[in-house]
């Protein structure tokens, strides 16, 4: 390591661009956060509100009641992704598995779909009276499958088609990480006689973990702000049954225009999800001793 | 043994048909003419080709398939650039904060599209003015902006991959008198080429997906993408499901197309950093 400001020399050129195109629209969004501003109001311009805005979100239900499904969808999605991921993974590095790029190639198909044609195409396959999934349902197992008028159908397809377009992603990453693995620790934790799960446990786990939390990271952070899928397949419906925080946030400041209240929920999310983050962030690498 | 090894590839093949489902669904109802569309038949009838074609015959389609190839590419291209120069400082030196600016790099992706719609929406069309030129409506505009999303993956991707090179190649070739320039042009650049590579691609299929933000800040032909265009198609025309797959379908090739070529490489790519461990 090179103990010199040269060093920012190479950052400069990225900082410069997030820092017009990341930092000043956040610094812009934390000031118009204290002013009551829809331009389709009688008063189009800003005022002044203080803490009005974050004062009437903590009693918004609407906006709770979002920001909860949103988190409830994402510990739902990233836990399950990441455990069938690991299974994935494993399996598909067996040596055994004949036909292995194939499956890998097949499985890695998914991520290249943009998520709005995901969305499309899951609407295809599921809106009542067209797509096949109802239908079939219908006649094979006589289950009334009804994504515009049952809640909990709608949200556990959106559910569905998430572990569809990431899990692979998971997969992937996991995979690279597996490769990585040095193999003596391994062997050692096999002679002195461990068995499977514990292997799992005390080797393999704590040696994934930089790869694991990269991966818990970056699934995190999408599912917490999948705007475009959803809106394809249910446009946040029925009622409000996967109006989920990124789009209500959108419904606010867009259509209805309602900028600064839009400012202030932003806001909000953006801290939950860096709590969240670092919350994660502790708990895998901080007290539980292992690689560090 | 043996036997295990037929269940998982039992399992692999009904796995694979899960997987390919949907995208084999938008393929069949996009070969359907309007009256059979509600066959609820799973296997492709006829090869009828007219939702391809009335797609592909509107002039407007094919250019903002151009736009969205301009848009990913340069994009890529400059997330990538970029993303390596950053990626070397803070792998290579010891930076005061280093660890502050690259975790405050990461946030720029965590935040909700939605929140920055609004600040680069006034940003594009009345700060950025420069005479008759606006960043609005411009594929400089969408460039740029795909840097909140790409250059902190790929800045996170890039540093996982340098620090697994060892510093006592960077140390050799300084022995032997080369300028910094010439360790990251000579010694870094070809052993991160893979990473470079799988960085590229990625970035180039987000790039290539994003949405919101080019809905929200472009409004004509000049640099509108084929993601609004699919999304306009659904909400103007409503149940033209025909039409709509086949948009969805063209949409997602070059895609497909593009990862085709790196499918062997990507699990190498995506190590982010775990060689270190």
């Amino acid at each position: 390591m090179r103990q010199s400001n040269i060093g920012w020399l190479f950052l400069t050129p990225a900082t410069l661009i997030l820092f017009v195109v990341g930092f000043i629209p956040f610094i812009y969004i934390l000031y118009v956060g204290f002013f009551d501003w829809n331009t389709n109001a009688v008063d189009p311009t800003l005022r002044w509100a203080g803490l009005q805005n974050y004062r009437n979100l903590v009693f918004d239900t609407t906006f709770l009641n979002s920001l909860a499904r949103t988190l409830v969808f994402a510990f739902f999605v990233v836990v399950s992704e990441l455990l069938l991921g690991y299974v994935l993974a494993r399996a598909l590095m067996a040596d055994r598995l004949w036909g292995r790029q194939f499956f890998r190639t097949i499985h890695t198909l998914p991520i290249v779909v943009a998520p709005i044609a995901v969305g499309a195409t899951w609407r295809l396959l599921c809106v009542p009276g067209f797509g096949i999934v109802p239908y079939y349902l219908k006649l094979w197992f006589g289950i009334d499958y009804n994504i515009s008028t049952n809640a909990y159908h709608a949200f556990g397809t959106a559910i569905i088609m998430d572990l569809w377009h990431w899990t692979p992603f998971v997969t992937l990453s996991l995979m690279a990480g597996l490769t990585a693995l040095p193999k003596e620790p391994l062997e050692q934790a096999q002679i002195d006689g461990g068995n499977k799960l514990q292997i799992f446990w005390y080797v393999i786990v704590p040696m994934l973990k930089p790869v694991l939390l990269t991966t818990v990271f970056i699934r995190l952070m999408d599912a917490l702000r999948s705007v475009d899928e959803i809106w394809m397949l249910t446009k946040g419906g029925p009622a409000e049954a996967t109006r989920f925080i990124g789009l209500h946030i959108w419904i606010n400041v867009f259509p209805k225009t309602d900028y600064g209240y839009g400012a202030a929920m932003s806001l909000l999310t953006l801290y939950v999800t860096i709590v969240l983050s670092w919350l994660l962030f502790v708990a895998m690498t901080g007290r539980k001793g292992g690689a560090q | 043994m043996r036997r295990s090894g037929i269940a998982s590839f039992v399992l692999w093949i009904c796995l694979t048909i899960l997987t390919l489902l949907p995208v084999w669904w938008m393929l069949v109802v996009s070969m359907r003419p309007r009256v059979k569309l509600y066959s609820k038949s799973v296997l492709i009838d006829n090869l009828y080709w007219d939702n391809f074609l009335a797609v592909l015959n509107s002039s407007t389609f094919l250019q903002y398939l151009w736009n969205s190839m301009v848009v990913a590419t340069s994009n890529a291209a400059l997330v990538c650039a970029l993303g390596l120069l950053a990626a070397f400082g803070l792998s290579r030196y010891k930076i005061s904060g280093g660890d502050n600016v690259f975790f405050w790099l990461i946030t720029n992706r965590m935040a909700p599209p939605a929140v920055f719609l609004l600040p680069l929406f006034l940003l594009f069309t009345k700060w950025f003015v420069f005479g008759d030129f606006m960043l609005f409506d411009t594929k400089i505009g969408l460039i740029l902006l795909y840097c909140v999303f790409n250059l902190p993956f790929a800045i996170w991707l890039l540093k996982g991959m340098l620090d697994g090179i060892p510093l006592e190649l960077d140390e050799a070739a300084r022995v032997d008198g080369a300028t910094t320039g010439q360790v990251l042009s000579h010694v870094i650049l070809p052993l991160a080429r893979p990473g470079l590579a799988v960085t590229f691609i990625l970035t180039w299929i987000f790039a290539w997906n994003e949405y919101l933000f080019a809905a929200t800040l472009t409004s004509s032909a000049d640099a509108r993408t084929v993601t609004t265009a699919l999304a306009e198609y659904v909400s103007v025309t409503g149940t033209n499901w025909g039409e709509m797959a086949a948009m969805a379908f063209l949409t997602t090739l070059p895609a497909l197309v593009v990862l085709g070529f790196v499918q062997k490489h990507i699990v190498t790519g995506l190590t982010f950093g775990a060689l270190k461990g």
